[in-house]
């Protein structure tokens, strides 16, 4: 068994995140995606190659449509690729279906997105309750609860997204990504929506929790400050990561 | 990864009906199950009401009539069915008070008679009448004033009856079971069953008609009739109002098929709402479904998930809609009660099951496939902000639902031809508006606004029917569906209703004259115009029997069902005519021309051809006096029964019978205010006998009266859940509008142009659909009328113009009023809501 095995049942406020292997976080080989048919295929990654040890952060910038999130969709599992390979945490995740992907997505990994997805039906509380709830942790409420009031939103536990404002809504979110403690947490352009003050505040409570959490980051942005905050910068390029 | 998924779906249903996006949903689902549970609980119990209100005409709900005692097993078999029963006998002889004698009606009742309706009796020729119900104690007779006229006595006189001396102890005014024999000829003498035998009248041989009258639960009358029917033996029959009284027949049954047909309208309006509703919650579920499965939901935990989430949403909708429906069907009840001055028939328990059957199948059917293809939606999108994105196919997503419409249709129409018609209006609308949508989009791309002197606003509106193709076509389908179910709805209560009132206008003729002889015609048309009686139509009048059938001999057991042994058992009337009455309608071969009058032709009706298997171009051998004559059926005719008009199973050309012997027959109008012209008359023509039946045409009219508020009471319910699920539909599309509206003023549009925009865009689509969905209706209208409920029907012009009116002011108006609270929200405050 290569992956922990995380106390469903027991409160779990320890800072460790669900890891136990010595495995790169993310090993992507040869990989390569392109979309469209016959005359119009366009390729997107061609033969990329990367490997983020766990704990690392790394940011991935590149200009816009080269590529950057449909690389993350496809280290993430949320996407398959045209060819190659993706493991994580030494499980070969892109010869897996789509089931056993999100599995070891419920299990290992955290999302923020750039436009916060949250449910609007939903309160701040519950949307931060929905990864808790899906490993069926009974403490869920309690665990939200405190992840809420670590990104300072604690009064505002049953406001609705419409309620909130955009930093507010990605605070959530932040919140709601590191709730259930995950191995790797995948960053898509978390301050893209908000204004640079904001984001600057976001950028801060990112990597604190990250850095409290030991937990891999792997932040896609063309945002170059926030970039740098990384361990290492890879720059996305016809289709192939550089080191910057 | 194991998920509670009852938890999961409990707590994400819980969340979005908190934040107000599940409550449209919600209440389409609730009225289309209280609108279906109420009107089937209503139609069932009016349909009840009308049947046992027919029965009103016969004393009972269903009759076994023998011409021998009834058997006991008979009235076993009815008390297994838990019904009430009663008999009676009746039997001709003649009453006697001193010098003088009349042939009389006797009918002689046992307790509990009636079972339906009351009788009225009256002291004194002018004393106040009142109902009874009750029958003559013993000793005692109650007698038609007809008979105390002829025997010129008064209430505590005796009448000499066979060995017996009894004592008028009231005159009867009225008796519920007349209507069943229309041509009763004598006076009618009314006695206790237990004083026949002293009169010594019934005798082995007598000609007596014994009578066993159930009344009960319709399912259970039904079920009597069914078991005895095939048991009968010789000379037995079971009669209901229906087979008793073919007017009463015709109308039950076209106010059962207006009934069934509200029930579909019912359920057609709220799946329209429903379809329009369950949109938001689609897409909802689909945004849901993409982060559950970037948190490491599996694809069946997802679909567990939300098919929880369905069941339920159904589940409590089912229960609130068939409480709500229970509650409306019982204001309903007790407004109609409070209409018909009697209770209706109790409730039945089967709606709620139909309803929270219905509640989750209906559901299931619209959300499964979306369910369903939850599964391809591409998880990678939600990097990409495109979680709405339409996973199933046109099909796919139509036929769950279609199946359930089509099952529903089958199930509540009870007619192929009703449910025929109905789906292929259905088909038919959505086909040619979404066609008639396109094309007006097409041209509306072709206008260049910029160029023509059309208002900025009005022009965006237009715009924005091709911006929003899909949900406009969606809307104008829906809108147009919604009109058209109505338009028809209403249409036909039209046609039927004044078919009702014309088949029996006040005028309608009330007595019936025989035994007119040829050289009377004359002088009954000069004594008619004399007393301001309109100029009466002469019927002639031959008895015949009918002896052979294409040259083979016939006698009653030539026959096997108990109709055709009867009709052949007895003198047919035949009678002639040059032209076919107007209420006939020629169903096969032809009248007979000018030329023809003496050719030896017959036309025949409908009812009796099938009884007797008689076909066009079948010679008939007729006995008439003696004589014999065979005629060739040249045409078949539909007799309309609804109308108290003297109609003839038999006709032939004029001339054709004219040395037969003959007398004639007519029917005449007299006002209630007219016994002196009906004195004169009988002083005139002592041989002419005069059929009353006034008092049956009040009570098949009183009958119809309660139909008709039956069918209005109805049809006021199936307005009011249209336009309320209607309104619903229009909710579910009020995010998208509101964020319309605010990006427009936040532009620097005006409320007035916001505004103005909207209703161009609305009354666009509110005329398109009332254009279709009035020819739709017309259509199906015309079909339905003339096919299925069999009255005339008549574009209705008036309808038309206010359909189109109405939904051009309606429509734009209705989303007006979803909307108007917004617009005066500062749009910054709107952008952030949403």
């Amino acid at each position: 068994m290569l992956l922990s095995d995380s106390n469903n049942s027991a409160p779990n406020n320890q800072s460790t995140p669900n890891k136990l292997t010595s495995y790169p976080a993310i090993l992507a080989t040869n990989l390569a995606k392109s979309v469209g048919e016959g005359d119009n295929i366009i390729e997107i990654l061609r033969n990329l190659n990367l490997e983020v040890t766990q704990g690392e952060s790394v940011a991935i910038v590149g200009s816009s449509g080269s590529g950057k999130s449909t690389l993350l969709g496809l280290l993430a599992g949320l996407d398959n690729p045209s060819s190659g390979s993706v493991t994580v945490e030494g499980v070969p995740f892109s010869g897996l279906d789509e089931d056993a992907r999100a599995a070891v997505r419920g299990k290992l990994m955290g999302f923020v997105f750039q436009s916060f997805q949250l449910l609007s039906t939903m309160t701040a509380l519950e949307n931060v309750m929905l990864p808790l709830q899906l490993a069926n942790r009974r403490d869920a409420k309690q665990i939200a609860a405190e992840t809420l009031a670590k990104v300072g939103l604690a009064d505002r536990l049953t406001h609705y997204p419409k309620q909130l404002s955009g930093g507010e809504q990605q605070r959530v979110a932040i919140a709601r990504a590191f709730a259930p403690q995950p191995a790797i947490l995948f960053a898509d352009e978390p301050t893209g929506n908000l204004d640079i003050a904001t984001g600057e505040r976001i950028i801060e409570l990112l990597f604190s929790l990250n850095q409290a959490s030991n937990s891999t980051l792997i932040l896609v942005t063309h945002d170059e400050k926030l970039a740098r905050r990384c361990e290492r910068v890879l720059t996305l390029r016809d289709g192939q990561l550089h080191a910057s | 990864m194991q998920v509670n998924s009852l938890k999961l779906a409990f707590n994400q249903l819980l969340a979005q009906y908190k934040s107000g996006d599940l409550r449209v949903l919600l209440l389409a689902l609730v009225l289309a199950v209280s609108s279906i549970t109420a009107v089937n609980f209503f139609t069932y119990r009016i349909s009840a009401h009308l049947n046992s209100q027919g029965g009103l005409l016969l004393g009972g709900d269903s009759v076994v009539i023998s011409d021998h005692p009834i058997a006991a097993k008979w009235v076993d078999a009815a008390k297994r069915q838990a019904l009430k029963t009663t008999q009676t006998l009746e039997f001709a002889s003649m009453a006697i008070v001193g010098e003088k004698n009349q042939l009389a009606e006797i009918k002689a009742l046992s307790a509990g008679f009636p079972l339906r309706g009351d009788l009225e009796v009256k002291s004194s020729e002018k004393a106040v009448t009142q109902s009874v119900q009750k029958i003559p104690n013993k000793g005692e007779i109650w007698v038609e004033p007809r008979l105390a006229n002829a025997l010129n006595i008064k209430v505590g006189d005796k009448i000499e009856l066979g060995a017996s001396q009894l004592k008028v102890a009231a005159l009867l005014t009225r008796e519920p079971s007349r209507g069943g024999d229309m041509f009763s000829f004598a006076p009618r003498l009314m006695m206790n069953s237990d004083d026949v035998p002293a009169t010594e009248l019934v005798q082995f041989g007598s000609r007596v008609k014994y009578q066993l009258l159930v009344a009960g639960e319709p399912a259970k009358v039904a079920q009597f009739s069914a078991d005895i029917t095939p048991l009968l033996q010789r000379g037995e029959r079971v009669e209901d109002v229906k087979s008793a009284r073919p007017e009463i027949k015709s109308a039950l049954d076209k106010a059962d098929i207006f009934l069934n047909l509200s029930a579909l309208v019912s359920v057609i309006l709220t799946i329209v709402a429903m379809l329009l509703a369950s949109q938001p919650f689609v897409a909802r579920a689909q945004e849901t479904a993409g982060l559950l499965r970037c948190f490491g939901a599996s694809t069946a935990n997802i679909q567990a998930v939300m098919i929880w989430q369905v069941l339920l949403l159904a589940i409590v909708g089912g229960v609130i809609g068939c409480a709500l429906g229970f509650v409306l069907q019982q204001s309903l009840a007790y407004f109609a009660g409070q209409l018909f001055l009697e209770s209706l028939p109790k409730a039945s328990l089967v709606p709620i099951f139909t309803g929270l059957g219905l509640s989750v199948s209906l559901l299931l059917a619209l959300l499964l496939p979306h369910i369903w293809a939850l599964k391809t939606l591409p998880t990678h999108r939600i990097l990409r902000q495109e979680f709405t994105v339409n996973v199933t196919s046109f099909w796919q997503r139509l036929l769950p639902i279609g199946v359930v419409v089509i099952g529903l249709i089958l199930l509540l129409a009870k007619s192929f031809k009703l449910a025929a018609a109905f789906l292929g209006g259905i088909v038919g609308i959505s086909l040619l508006t979404g066609f008639l949508a396109l094309v007006l989009a097409k041209l509306l791309l072709k206008i260049n606004f910029a160029n023509t002197n059309i208002s900025q606003s009005i022009a965006f509106g237009l715009a924005n029917l091709n911006r929003r193709l899909g949900l406009s076509i969606t809307q104008i389908i829906g809108f147009s569906l919604g009109a058209m179910v109505l338009i028809l709805l209403m249409l036909l209560k039209n046609d039927l209703l004044s078919a009702w009132q014309s088949s029996m206008p006040i005028d309608a003729p009330n007595r019936f004259v025989i035994n007119i002889q040829a050289n009377q015609v004359l002088a009954l048309k000069s004594f008619a115009s004399d007393n301001g009686i309109s100029n009466p139509q002469v019927f002639a009048m031959i008895r015949g029997r009918l002896t052979a059938i294409n040259h083979h001999a016939i006698t009653p057991e030539t026959f096997e069902s108990e109709r055709a042994k009867r009709l052949v058992a007895r003198e047919f009337n035949l009678s002639s005519a040059s032209e076919m009455q107007d209420d006939n309608k020629l169903l096969q071969g032809r009248w007979w021309d000018a030329d023809e009058a003496s050719k030896p032709y017959l036309s025949i009706e409908e009812g009796i051809a099938d009884a007797l298997n008689i076909k066009l171009n079948d010679v008939l051998e007729y006995d008439i006096a003696g004589s014999k004559i065979s005629l060739t059926v040249m045409s078949i005719r539909k007799v309309s029964w609804d109308s108290m008009r003297a109609n003839f199973f038999a006709v032939t050309p004029p001339e054709t019978l004219k040395t037969y012997p003959s007398s004639f027959m007519t029917a005449l109008y007299l006002p209630k205010q007219s016994d002196n012209a009906l004195n004169k008359l009988v002083q005139q023509f002592p041989n002419f006998t005069v059929i009353d039946v006034a008092s049956l045409m009040a009570q098949v009219r009183e009958v119809m009266q309660k139909m008709q508020l039956a069918i209005s009471v109805v049809f006021g319910f199936c307005i009011a859940a249209g336009l309320a699920v209607l309104y619903a539909a229009l909710i579910a599309t009020r995010a998208a509008r509101i964020q319309e509206s605010a990006l427009l003023r936040v532009l620097g549009a005006s409320r007035g142009q916001v505004t103005i925009s909207m209703l161009t865009e609305f009354a666009c689509i509110g005329t398109v659909a009332a254009i279709v969905a009035t020819c739709f209706a017309s259509g199906l209208a015309y079909y339905l009328s003339r096919f299925v409920l069999d009255i005339a029907y008549q574009f209705n012009w008036g309808l038309a113009a206010q359909s189109l009116i109405l939904a051009f002011v309606l429509v734009p108006l209705a989303a007006w009023l979803v909307i108007r609270s917004y617009l005066n929200v500062p749009p910054k405050q709107l952008l952030n809501s949403i």
